[in-house]
C-alpha cells in the first residue's frame, strides 16, 4: 500500500542495537555540517601541514634534495617534530571546535530539544558521546589519524628498527592528540550548554582560550612563578605532549594533568548539571 | 482475563526542593485512554515527566505495564511515545529528517525509520509538506509535527501533554480526531493531560482530577455517559404528585424538585414511551424532557470544590473500569 494510504500502525520489526545508538547523532550531525563551504575549505586547509610534514619525511630519502643540502639534520624526524606537528594541528583542531562545537548543544537547549532526545530509550551519557563523537572523528581525522599516518611513512622509510625504536612517538600523538579532543569536546559542550546560545558560545569559548592564556602569562610575571600556566589550555596540553615525547615542557607535568583533571571534571558537572529534560527553577 | 494496568502509582511524591509537587499519590489505571485533568500547576505535567523518568521521586513508586520508572527507564521510554507541551524540535532540518531521526534514536534501523516517517507525516497530516524546514512551520503544524515523532516508533503508551496548545478551533478539532483515531486503530494506550475539558471529555475514557499535587476524583467517562443517559429532568403540566406515583410504580426513582418539576433514572426496562404512557394515562402534558448531562465540567468543578487536595477515595483504592 503507497505511504500516504496507511493508517497508524504500530512497529515490530527489529531494533538497531543500543550501543550503537549515539552515532546516529554524528550522522545526522554531518549531513548539516559540511553544507558549510567555510567548514569545508577550512578542512582542507587542516591537511596542508601533515602533507608538508610527510613530504619532510620524505625528502631525507630522496638523493636529488640531499644533493642540495641536509634535509636530515634541518628536519630530523624527531621528538621536536612530532611536538611541533600536535601543536599545529592542535591550533587547528581549536579553531575547528570553535566553528563546529558551539552549536552542537546550544541549539538544542535554544530549541527545547532534550526531552525528545531524553524521552526515548537514549540516555544523556549517550547523548553526550554522541555529541561528542561529531567532533571528535573530525577532530580525530586531522589529529591522530595523520599523525599516525606520517609514523608508518617514517618508519617504512627508516626502516623496522627505527620503528621499533621509536614506538613512543607513536603513543604519544595517539594519546595527546585523545587528551586533547577530549578536552576541546567537553569544553565545547559544557560552554554550549551552559550558554545556549551558540554565537556567545563561540566567542567564549575563543575568550575562555585567549583571556586565561593572558591571565596566566600576568600571573607569571606578577608573582615570579610558572604556576599561571595552569589556567592556560594551551600549556597544558602543550607540557603533556612535551612529556609524553620525552621534550622539554613549559611547566612542571604534574601540575598539567592536575589542570587538565580539574577541567575535565569542571565540564562534566557543568554538562551533568546542564543537561536535563526539564530543567527545575529555583524559587 | 484481568488486564495489565498501565499505570501504577503507590505512595508517589515528588518534590522540587522544599515544594511538593506530587504528593501521596496512589491508584492503578487501566483505561485506554487517561486524561490527567487539572488547574495550572495541579502537578499534571509532572506526574507525567515522572513517568517518563525525568523527575525522580522522593518517595514511592510509579509503574507504567509493570516497570518501574526508575529502575527500568530505558524500558518504559522504549514503550511510550511522548508529545511535549511546549515547542520542541530540532534545528534545521525538515520534518521527515526530524521524524526519521527521531525513530532512529527509538531504534528503528534507517530504512523502517525513514518509511515510517513518512507515513507519521501522512498520518497526521502533514504529508504535503514534509520536506519543509520545522522552523518555517506554523504553531499547529508544529504540534503535528510532534504529534508524528511521538507515534513513528509505534509505542504501546502515548503521552500528549496539551496537544491542542495554541491551536486555531479547526486545528484543534483535526488533531482530537487525530487523537481519537489513533486510539481507536492503535494497540496503544494513550495519557492526554490538559486543563482543556472538552479536549479531555472528546478524546478520553477515563479521567484523573490533579489538584495540588494529589488526585482528587476519578470519573469513568463511559460509565458517567452511560448514567447520563438515565437521568432525566421532567417539566409537566398538571398533576405531578399522581404523575410520579405512576413513574414510581414502574420501578423508577423519581423525585419532585419543584411544583411541577421532577427528576427521575430509568430502569433497565422502562423506556422513555412508558414516561408518555403513563403522562397520558394521569393526565398529565410533559412541557419538557431533558436528559440532564452531568458534564465533566461539573464533573471537574465539584472536584475542585469538594476535593481540598484530598482524594475521597481510600489510600490504596484501585480504580479500575470505573470502580474504586
Amino acid at each position: 500500500m503507497a505511504v500516504y494510504k496507511r493508517g497508524y500502525e504500530p512497529y515490530t520489526g527489529r531494533l538497531t542495537p543500543e550501543w550503537s545508538r549515539f552515532l546516529i547523532i554524528a550522522r545526522h550531525a554531518y549531513r548539516g555540517m559540511f553544507e558549510s563551504r567555510f567548514l569545508v575549505s577550512f578542512l582542507v586547509v587542516c591537511f596542508i601541514y601533515p602533507v608538508v610534514a610527510a613530504v619532510l619525511v620524505y625528502l631525507p630519502h630522496n638523493a636529488a634534495a640531499m644533493a642540495v643540502f641536509d634535509v636530515r639534520k634541518l628536519f630530523p624526524v624527531d621528538g621536536a617534530f612530532f611536538l611541533k606537528f600536535l601543536s599545529w594541528q592542535g591550533t587547528l583542531a581549536f579553531l575547528l571546535t570553535g566553528f563546529m562545537g558551539p552549536g552542537l548543544v546550544a541549539v538544542d537547549l535554544a530549541n527545547n530539544a532534550l526531552p525528545l532526545y531524553f524521552c526515548r530509550p537514549f540516555s544523556r551519557a549517550e547523548y553526550v558521546v554522541g555529541k561528542m563523537a561529531v567532533l571528535g572523528f573530525v577532530l580525530s581525522a586531522i589529529t591522530w589519524v595523520p599523525g599516525l599516518i606520517l609514523f608508518a611513512f617514517a618508519a617504512y622509510l627508516e626502516g623496522f628498527a627505527w620503528f621499533t625504536g621509536h614506538l613512543r612517538f607513536a603513543f604519544a600523538v595517539f594519546v595527546g592528540s585523545w587528551l586533547w579532543i577530549v578536552a576541546l569536546c567537553l569544553l565545547a559542550l559544557a560552554i554550549s550548554a551552559w550558554v545556549k546560545w551558540r554565537i556567545a558560545a563561540g566567542a567564549l569559548l575563543f575568550g575562555l582560550f585567549f583571556v586565561a592564556a593572558g591571565f596566566g602569562q600576568a600571573i607569571n610575571h606578577s608573582m615570579n612563578t610558572d604556576l599561571g600556566h595552569m589556567v592556560n589550555l594551551a600549556s597544558i596540553i602543550g607540557a603533556i605532549w612535551a612529556w609524553l615525547l620525552h621534550e622539554s615542557a613549559p611547566m612542571p607535568v604534574a601540575n598539567a594533568w592536575f589542570s587538565l583533571s580539574a577541567a575535565y571534571a569542571a565540564c562534566y558537572w557543568l554538562l551533568r548539571r546542564k543537561l536535563r529534560a526539564y530543567q527545575v527553577e529555583r524559587a | 482475563m484481568e488486564s495489565r494496568p498501565v499505570i501504577q502509582l503507590d505512595g508517589l511524591v515528588v518534590r522540587f526542593g522544599n515544594r511538593t509537587i506530587l504528593d501521596n499519590l496512589n491508584g492503578s489505571l487501566s483505561g485506554r485512554a487517561i486524561g490527567l485533568l487539572g488547574p495550572n500547576g495541579a502537578g499534571k505535567s509532572t506526574l507525567i515527566n515522572t513517568l517518563l523518568g525525568f523527575f525522580k521521586p522522593a518517595r514511592g513508586t510509579a509503574r507504567v505495564f509493570g516497570h518501574d520508572v526508575q529502575t527500568a527507564t530505558r524500558r518504559v521510554r522504549g514503550l511510550t511515545g511522548y508529545m511535549p507541551e511546549n515547542d520542541s524540535f530540532i534545528a534545521r532540518m525538515s520534518a521527515v529528517s526530524f521524524v526519521t531521526y527521531m525513530a532512529e534514536l527509538s531504534g528503528l534501523p534507517r530504512d523502517a525509520a525513514l518509511e515510517r516517517a513518512h507515513e507519521a507525516l501522512f498520518y497526521v497530516g502533514l504529508g504535503e509538506s514534509r520536506y519543509r524546514k520545522l522552523e518555517e512551520y506554523s504553531a499547529g503544524m508544529k504540534q503535528l509535527a510532534k504529534l508524528a515523532q511521538a507515534i513513528v516508533h509505534g509505542p504501546k503508551l502515548l503521552f500528549l501533554d496539551e496537544p491542542t496548545n495554541g491551536l486555531d478551533p479547526s486545528a484543534r478539532q483535526r488533531m482530537i480526531r487525530l487523537i481519537r483515531d489513533i486510539r481507536e486503530k492503535g494497540d496503544l494506550n494513550l495519557i492526554l493531560c490538559s486543563h482543556l475539558l472538552r479536549d479531555v471529555e472528546e478524546t478520553c475514557e477515563e479521567v484523573v482530577i490533579l489538584k495540588q499535587g494529589r488526585i482528587v476524583h476519578y470519573a469513568n467517562l463511559e460509565e458517567e455517559r452511560l448514567l447520563n443517559r438515565k437521568f432525566i429532568e421532567l417539566e409537566t403540566d398538571g398533576e405531578s404528585e399522581g404523575f410520579a406515583e405512576g413513574l414510581r410504580g414502574l420501578g423508577c426513582e423519581c423525585a419532585l424538585t419543584g411544583e411541577r418539576r421532577l427528576k427521575m433514572v430509568l430502569t433497565g426496562a422502562v423506556e422513555i414511551r412508558d414516561v408518555y404512557r403513563i403522562a397520558s394515562e394521569r393526565g398529565v402534558n410533559i412541557r419538557r424532557l431533558n436528559y440532564k448531562r452531568d458534564s465533566l465540567e461539573d464533573i471537574f468543578l465539584k472536584a475542585m470544590e469538594n476535593g481540598h487536595g484530598q482524594w475521597s477515595a481510600p489510600a490504596h483504592a484501585e480504580v479500575q473500569n470505573g470502580r474504586v
